[in-house]
């Protein structure tokens, strides 16, 4: 079937398989590999994506439910002004070690941020407890949501 | 990679059109909404639907409203938005505690009402609470629309009383004022279902429960309530001796079984309690006392 999926504003059409995931069509068909494939279950989180600006599992997600919408990835998050805040914060704040989780957390907190621009801790922890992070802790995940959020004044996407 | 056997897609752009497209595809044809129930399974061949039926476009399915005494709830309504509904909030909160647990904020974004009630897998938060609530759901086929109670609903597990071609469009829940609600659930960690489960609302007349409503889920409870324990505490005063005989006669109407999150006898034991902190609560909220 053909689909059309508009990925970081710019709309991609291609002939698929109903079977295909979303995130299978993002990595294999569009080349963006930034969107990872984890745990297939829609447990880990790795594969988050904003579907029409909600954070979404790819993994149980089917490209021609995609058909029509919008997706943003993490390869749309950095602006023509550079780097998205959530990006500098994970940066500055250390909040990756192997960086497998941090496309789809990164995507999450985005969301987040755009919703509530000044959550508590307990906000940014409840928003990405759908994402797991066998690294860090979570600890410098959280400072970095944080430092996006005190550093978002100029720079909103 | 675990990826779905082949199947053909439908876009459904209206219930009318899902139900023939239901009727044409035949009784091995499925209706998918958020899909984090059937994607899955279907990737690890517990389902193999020759069709899916996407329903995602129906945006009549997605509202939430009072209508008069009842609160309707469109079939498509995600878990996301259950939970931000103050109207809901406001006449059941219940639905928010439960809300709340069900599975994690991503997944809740995408997971829908009617598609909980329709996968019917007894572990399931809103098919125990909407039991609990004595909710029914509004169910179409080309032969027209009928309501069935969600204590009905489930036929056992994964299975439901629904024809092949029919689909349900709205959940309405009775709104009866002067009730205090409140869901307690013991999880392993978030996104996981429950080890055990247990609900509860209570109407007070005065010190004495008028009438009340218990959900049990996860627990092998039949309907995933618990009628005994709603008769043994209707007409009683709502003191702790009443909150001693729910969770015994919760304890002893539900029937877990040992699996990798307990043995049948914790878990037993954790209805009773749950059931106990379930109803405290919504006694106290019935009250007015704000917890």
């Amino acid at each position: 079937m053909r689909v059309t999926v508009t990925v970081n504003g710019q709309a991609y059409t291609r002939d698929v398989e109903p079977r295909m995931l979303l995130v299978h069509f993002l990595r294999d068909e569009l080349g963006l590999t930034g969107t990872h494939w984890g745990c297939d279950t829609s447990n880990c989180g790795v594969c988050t994506v904003q579907l029409d600006g909600l954070p979404t599992k790819s993994c149980t997600t089917l490209a021609a439910m995609a058909d029509g919408h919008d997706v943003r990835t993490v390869e749309g998050l950095e602006g023509a002004d550079g780097l998205d805040p959530v990006q500098q914060g994970f940066m500055n704040e250390h909040g990756l070690q192997c960086g497998f989780c941090t496309p789809g957390v990164m995507l999450t907190a985005r969301a987040l941020l755009d919703r509530n621009p000044h959550p508590s801790d307990t906000e940014i922890r409840e928003a990405i407890s759908g994402n797991l992070c066998r690294c860090t802790g979570y600890e410098n995940i959280v400072r970095s949501i944080r430092w996006a959020a005190d550093n978002s004044a100029v720079t909103v996407s | 990679m675990q990826v779905p056997a082949p199947f053909e897609y439908a876009r459904a752009g209206s219930v009318a059109e899902a139900i023939s497209l239901l009727e044409q595809h035949g009784e091995d044809a499925r209706v998918i909404a958020g899909g984090h129930s059937l994607l899955p399974m279907m990737k690890l061949r517990l389902a193999d639907p020759s069709t899916l039926i996407d329903i995602n476009g129906l945006e009549d399915l997605t509202r939430i409203r009072v209508d008069g005494d009842v609160l309707r709830i469109g079939a498509m309504a995600r878990h996301a938005e259950v939970l931000a509904s103050a109207v809901v909030g406001e006449h059941f909160r219940i639905l928010h505690d439960a809300e709340r647990v069900i599975a994690d904020p991503i997944v809740r974004n995408r997971g829908t009402v009617g598609g909980s009630l329709c996968h019917a897998d007894p572990a399931e938060d809103l098919s125990a609470v909407l039991a609990a609530l004595n909710a029914e759901v509004v169910v179409e086929g080309s032969a027209g629309q009928r309501t069935v109670a969600v204590r009905e609903l489930a036929d056992g597990p994964f299975t439901t009383v629904l024809a092949p071609a029919e689909i349900v469009t709205e959940v309405r829940v009775p709104i009866v004022a002067g009730a205090g609600s409140a869901y307690q659930k013991v999880h392993r960690c978030t996104g996981d279902y429950a080890v055990a489960a247990a609900g509860a609302i209570v109407w007070l007349d005065g010190d004495t429960i008028a009438d009340a409503g218990i959900a049990l889920a996860a627990v092998g409870a039949p309907h995933n309530v618990g009628p005994d324990t709603e008769a043994a505490i209707r007409g009683r005063v709502a003191d702790d001796a009443t909150l001693d005989l729910a969770a015994t006669t919760a304890s002893g109407e539900c029937n877990p079984h040992t699996d990798q999150r307990g043995p049948a006898d914790y878990k037993r034991a954790l209805v009773g309690e749950l059931t106990r902190r379930a109803l405290r609560t919504a006694i106290a909220r019935c009250r007015g006392e704000e917890r």
